[in-house]
Parts: C-alpha cells; structure tokens; sequence
C-alpha cells in the first residue's frame, strides 16, 4: 500500500483541472467573484416570446452565440468552453490529444422547433403539413447536418474530436444528477485502473420554449417573475419553485500517482461516490427519504468517512418545495443533530439549476469552496422555513475550515448522486 | 460500494444468467428460437410507405408492467424497454426479490423524445397558413402539450420505469448515443462486475423503430431502408436500414453471485471493447473492428453476431473485416430484427447468449452467401457493433 491508494488500495482519484460556465460568466474566477458576492444570474428571457407563459425567466447563457438556435449547439458550445479551460489548467497531454476517456452528461436531444419550421417551409405547403410531409423533403441531402447535429451521441462525438479523447466517448443522463455520474464514472474507470486521466463533462443549454413549457406543466419552475433575481430561494419558506439555467462544468481527473508523476496542480480530491435509485414515483423522492439517506451513505461508505467528517455541505437545493423538504430528511436522518450545525448552502440560489451540468457545476464549485476556503451563501434566504433547521449560510459568503465537502444531486426517474471532494487524501 | 478486491487479482467472472426479448418476432426464448429456426421475418413495408419498419409483435403489457397507471405514464419505447427488462428479470430467478433488485445495478442505453405528431403537425400547420405570432408556439404548446409526455420523453425514465415497476434500485444509469451507448452499457457492466465493484446487473435497452419522428432523423441522410425489404448484406444498390421494434435485456452477474444464490449461467460474458473511430478517411471502420479483434481474445472459429445496419460505407467496411472470417457463421441481426440503435448491441448479445445455451447456432439468412451454414455447438460467439454513423464495439460470449 503506497500514498498513491486510499484505505480500500484502490488509486486515489485528484483534479488537476476545472471549467465552468453559468448564467454568472465564464470561467472560475468570474464565476467565483460573483458567486461569493451573492448575485444571481437570473434574469427575463430575452431568447424567445415568453407570452403566455408563467415563468418568463431563467439563468440563460447568452454571451455565446448561437444561430440558428438550438439548445444542442449552445450544450456543445459550452461543453467545448469549459474543457478548453479545464485542460489548460491541467496542462495534460497535447492540444487535440487528451490522454483518457471521455464522459459527457447532456441533455436528451431531440430535432428541435427552429429545425421543424425550415423543413415545413421547405415543403412549400401551407396545410395539411404533417410528419409525411416533413419526411417527404428531408431526405435528397439538404439537411443532412441535422442528422449530424440530433444524434443523442453528436456532442460527445464532437468533443471526442476536438479533444482527442480516447476511446468510445460516453453520453449519459441520470437527470439533474447527470454531472455527478458523469465524474462517478470517471472515478470508477481510473480506480479500476483502466485510464490514469479521464475528462468529465456536463453541459446543458435547455432554456427553449418546449422545455420551459415541458417544465412548467410538471409545476416544477418558479413563477416568482419579477424581480427575477429573487426568484431561487431554496430552503426558504416562500420557496416556490426552481429556476431552469444554462451552464457546464469540466473536470480534469487523474490517478494522483499519475499527477504526480507529471508534476500537476492538484487542485481537490474525489474520495468517494454514491448513488441509489428510487422507486416511489416518477418525479418525487420516497416520502420516507430511504433512497436519499442511502445514496448519502453510499458515498460516505465509498470514500471511507463518517458524517462528523464531513464539514460543508452542497446542497442539491433546487427551491422546490418538495426538495428542499426532502434533502432535509435526508440529511437529518444521516448526520442527526449536526445537521442544524453543518453549512448547507445552495448555489442554485445564484446560478439557477443547470439540470445536466448541475452535478459538475457545483463539483467545481465545491472544489473553489475548498481552495478559497469560503463557502457560497445561499441567496434570496429572508422567510426562515422552521420545517428545515440548517444553516444554508443565508445570503451572505462566510469564510470558514472547510477540509471535505458532499455535493449532492437527486433528480427525476428516482436519481440520486452524491460526490464526496476533499483538499487532500483522506 | 467499497471495494476490497486485492489489486493484483484475476477478473471475477462474469456470467449471462437472465436474457429479456421483445422484438418483431415475439417474445421470451422459445418464440425466438423457434422463427430464427424458421427464417421468420416481420416486416411491414406499407404503414410507413416508402419506409420498411419491423414492428413489434403483439405483447401481453400486463404480463410485466400489471398497473394501467404504469403503463398510461410511457410511451411505447419505454413500455417495451420495461416489458422486456421484466421478461429479463424473471429468465435470471431474480423478480421480486427484493434483496437482489435493491443492490442490482442498472446501466440501460436510451434514446427517446417520443413526440405527438399531431401536437406537432397542428403548430407547423397554423405556421403555414400565417397565423404565426409571436406567442402562437406557446399558445399550442401549453394547451396541447401532455403533462406526462414529457416524463414519456425523457431518456432516463426507462431506467426510471424499470425502478417503479421491478424495483431495480441499486443504481441508475442512462446512456445515450445511439448504437454505442448498448455497447458501452455492457462494457462498463462488465468492467464493474470484473473489477468487483459490481457483483449483479441489469443492463439493455429498447426502441420504437414505429415512429415517423425517428425516420425523420434518419431521412435527413438518407438512411431509411425503402420500397423493397432485402436482406442486410444484400442492400449495395438500395443501402440503409429498416428500423425495427425492440427491447432486449440482460441480467449480468458474478459466478460467485449466481453460485451463491444457485443460480444456472446461459453464458458467459468474457469480454465487450469499443472504439470510436472518426470515420474520415476510407478503411476507418474495417480497421477499428480488426482492432477490437485482437483485443477481445476470442478463437479464430468463433461464431459472429453482428447488428450491421445495412447503411454505407459502414457496411461494406464491416463486410471487408469479415473477409477475414469467411468459414465461421455469421448472422446478421438487421436482416432479421431491422435495425433497433442503442437495443442492437444488447440484442445481439441476448442472442449469442440464447443460442450457446441451446447448444446451436441459428439458421443463416442471407441470399449473398456471406451467412454460411454451420452445425455443431458454437463455444464462442463474437457480437458485434458498428453504428450507422460512429461508434464500433465488440462483445465476447462463451460457453460456461
């Protein structure tokens, strides 16, 4: 048993390099000037007509441009920002010619509306337009960049190119938990020995129509429209809501034997993953919590801690009020009375919820929490909610020894994630 | 979770001891064995005229899926995907077994975004007659839009469903990326089990190849196989494939697991590899396969399935790799199944996995003469992947 493994003599699993693009910014330091700042990123939709909608804003990302829209395009434009900032902080390998395997979380991908218009238009009929019509003009070769472009597999292929990552690129959703799987699975490829260096992404450009509306008929999205800033208020009594946002997040994993050897910044380590499904329901978590306190176990197990290690919390904390509800029951259930104690907070109250890159995004968050050694506020906390004790570090930045933080993930489908990161080995 | 395998041991052995078809040719082994037997092939070449389709043959939903509630809240690929997952569930002795299914990890490989045509078709059409406002797409979305058609749309709730009606829970996992996401759902199955991260799991997919959506999205690079249904390695003057209906799961375990709880191996999963060539120069494809070969470990005379779509250039580039193979069987799964994406792969591994245990290898069905006649009990089988547009993969099944 050398450094180089952890208590189980698996290889210990650091970050060499991180990027992250939100709804604040580009980039870390923009992003965690703003996020210790308190601000939030959600403003009006400006993308698109919102009339009639009851949610007209989200944390849209709208300093990259993309024409003609399509939330795959900006999914894949923000994928490729935030590895080109993540690899060259790693320093890794060669421009085109990352040393390991890729794992993508995006957004399920689909022909979307801008796409159906032009082919209507193309078929030069004004009624009766159907799917036999639509067929009937998309074959011949006029469009057979939107072949290209809505396959579910297209982005991960594209970044798999651009990047030079080895091997069969994976594209993965586990919903909102999708970030967070995307780095289990990078952990899990290098413990088993079969990579020394893994790229882990997540991305989501959603905020179209459809998905807002999609979103919005579940009942699951604020309506708390004006001011938009105020809108996330996870934990908060008057929750009301989350707030669907643009962003990803890229993580440079390593062996830390193989960062070591080259010589690289290690910048955090992920001492453990966990995961549990559901199966209660489709959209809720099971009322008793079994599942979340389960996943949390699972990934205190894996990284070999006890709760009382674990002095920070990342919050899942969408601002549901059903989430929040649970993620207290949850976490109550593992770490009793310290959870009235322990820093929660929720960087969804700035950024809005990333969905897809969510898990990587607050990854990344978690790892400058561990650095600067300051801890995000959960912002828009002004209405206590008695229901929910913590400490959710309400609206304004605190310094504070944070040395191992659990990031939390639970989404649609029954998905629960957790990621455990700390500063050095545990 | 924590793993305490010592570092430098053998890879635990992984065996196949659940398999779950749904598919154009019926359900469960016995309907399968029998029409590979007979040659059968379903297809309808005038539901979706100009376009080939092997729909689904009827299925009992109720048999696997008992709620109608259940079963209103998906569509047709994910009731497929959990029919066939069940049909897996109970092959493996493991339905209802609340201990096995609560620490059974699940990887299923997914498309999704199931549309309603006729939301869609009412918007373009009220678009076309210059109607459109700004708020026109809002107005028809939010008063047309079901609730639950987006939970039927998502790629996870597959898996999601898989969980409500079966109770598989240890895990969830969703892959994405058309016929490369089957593939890797086994490999990394596989990985976890052989590295002892993983000790059961349940890994498949499903598809609706009955969807004018997803010819649509095939139709815009001419994929879509028309007028004249010919087997898959007949198709050089007429290329692409017929999407086919299917769901096809598998249960994967440790031997010590299924020993342990007495349960009988159908085969054994040795080993699954993939690659991604980028496909820009010709040779590309033929290559990455020869190269998956000599990775996978498998005899010269082993047996191949392979899930070859009918599509160009990907299909002459495999045909040129099974040069190579010429006097072993070969079967072609897009001649027999239509091409079902992501469920390919595990298809063909269900298969594989059917006809070791039965001892044979099923009947060639091809008029080219690369299929060949072969007797005697096949020890090896080799499945392979190479998608329509990226992503090759390659899967070795043995005889326990």
């Amino acid at each position: 048993m050398t450094a180089t493994r952890d208590k189980f003599g698996r290889p210990i699993v650091v970050v060499t390099g991180m990027g992250v693009a939100t709804s604040l910014g580009a980039g870390k330091e923009d992003n965690w000037a703003k996020l210790t700042a308190g601000e939030s990123g959600i403003r009006t939709i400006t993308r698109f007509p919102t009339d009639g909608m009851k949610t007209t804003m989200a944390g849209t990302i709208d300093f990259v441009p993309v024409e003609p829209f399509s939330s795959t395009d900006l999914s894949e434009k923000l994928g490729e920002l935030v590895t080109e900032e993540a690899i060259a902080q790693a320093n890794i390998g060669s421009k085109g010619d990352f040393p390991g395997p890729l794992f993508l979380a995006v957004a399920p991908v689909e022909v979307e509306w801008p796409q159906r218009q032009v082919l209507a238009k193309a078929a030069g009929a004004n009624s009766d337009i159907n799917y036999d019509t639509l067929l009937r003009v998309a074959g011949g070769g006029k469009f057979v960049q939107y072949h290209r472009r809505f396959l579910f597999g297209s982005v991960a292929d594209h970044l798999a190119d651009t990047f030079g990552t080895k091997g069969s690129p994976i594209s993965l959703s586990t919903a909102c938990a999708s970030g967070a799987t995307a780095i289990q699975l990078g952990v899990e490829a290098i413990r088993r020995g079969e990579a020394d260096a893994a790229l882990c992404v997540a991305t989501d450009g959603s905020v179209n129509p459809e998905a807002l509306i999609r979103f919005s008929l579940l009942s699951a999205l604020s309506t708390h429209n004006d001011p938009p800033q105020k809108a996330v208020r996870p934990f908060a009594k008057n929750r009301d809501g989350f707030v669907m946002a643009e962003g990803a997040g890229a993580l440079v994993l390593e062996s830390l034997e193989a960062a070591t050897a080259r010589g690289a910044k290690i910048l955090g380590i992920v001492a453990g993953c966990g995961e549990l499904a559901d199966s209660f329901h489709r959209t809720r978590s099971s009322p008793d919590g079994k599942p979340i306190i389960g996943c949390v176990n699972n990934a205190l197990v894996d990284a070999g801690l006890t709760s009382d290690q674990i002095d920070y919390i990342n919050a899942h904390g969408t601002g549901t009020p059903e989430n929040d509800k649970m993620e207290y029951l949850g976490i109550s259930s593992v770490f009793g009375e310290r959870a009235k104690e322990i820093p929660v907070s929720s960087n969804k109250s700035m950024v809005g919820h990333t969905l897809s890159a969510a898990g990587a995004v607050e990854a990344v968050f978690s790892l400058l929490t561990l650095e600067h050694q300051r801890i995000p506020p959960t912002i828009n906390y002004d209405v206590p909610d008695p229901a929910i004790p913590f400490d959710v570090v309400p609206n304004t930045a605190r310094d504070a020894r944070v040395t191992a933080v659990m990031s939390n993930s639970f989404g649609f489908g029954g998905q629960n994630a957790s990621l455990i990161l700390t500063g050095e080995p545990v | 979770m924590a793993e305490t395998r010592p570092m430098t041991s053998e890879p635990v052995e992984a065996w196949i001891t659940g398999i779950g078809l749904a598919t154009s040719l019926g359900e469960g082994p016995d309907a399968h064995w029998d029409a590979l037997n007979n040659k059968r092939i379903n297809v309808d070449e005038t539901g979706f005229a100009p376009n080939i389709v092997h729909p689904l043959a009827p299925v009992s939903y109720d048999a696997q899926i008992p709620k109608k509630g259940d079963q209103r809240q998906m569509e047709a690929w994910q009731r497929i995907g959990t029919y066939a997952a069940g049909l897996a569930l109970d092959s493996a002795g493991v339905k209802g077994n609340k201990d096995i299914l609560s620490r059974m990890d699940m990887i299923v490989a997914a498309g999704g975004g199931e549309r309603d045509l006729a939301v869609d078709s009412g918007i373009l059409n009220s678009d076309g007659y210059g109607a459109a406002t700004p708020g026109l797409l809002n107005e028809k979305l939010l008063n047309d839009l079901r609730p639950t058609l987006f939970l039927a749309q998502l790629s996870n709730l597959l898996a999601g469903n898989i969980a409500i009606v079966h109770g598989v829970t240890g895990s969830s996992r969703t892959f994405m990326g058309e016929e490369a996401a089957g593939v890797d759902a086994a490999r990394i199955a596989l990985a976890r089990i052989a590295d002892g991260q993983s000790d059961i799991a349940l890994i498949g997919a499903a598809h609706n190849g009955e969807r004018k959506d997803l010819l649509l999205l095939y139709e815009f690079d001419d994929f879509n196989l028309k007028n004249k249904f010919e087997t898959v390695w007949a198709r050089e003057a007429n290329s692409g494939f017929a999407l086919g209906s299917a769901g096809a799961f598998l249960v994967i375990e440790s031997r010590a697991h299924a020993e342990a709880r007495g349960a009988k191996p159908l085969a054994r999963l040795k080993s699954v590899v993939a690659d991604h060539a980028r496909r820009k120069t010709p040779g590309e494809v033929t290559a990455s396969l020869q190269g998956l070969w000599s990775k996978l470990g498998a005899k010269s005379d082993a047996a191949i399935i392979t899930g070859a779509t009918g599509a160009e250039p990907v299909t002459s580039e495999e045909r040129a790799f099974l040069k190579d193979h010429a006097d072993v069987a070969i079967r072609g799964t897009g001649t027999l199944f239509g091409h079902t994406l992501e469920t390919q792969f595990p298809l063909g591994l269900g298969l594989a996995a059917l006809a070791i245990s039965r001892g044979a290898m099923f009947p060639p069905n091809d008029s080219t003469g690369l299929e060949i006649e072969k007797s005697g009990k096949p020890t090896q089988i080799v499945v392979i992947g190479a998608g329509h547009w990226r992503g090759e993969g390659m899967a070795l099944v043995e005889a326990v």
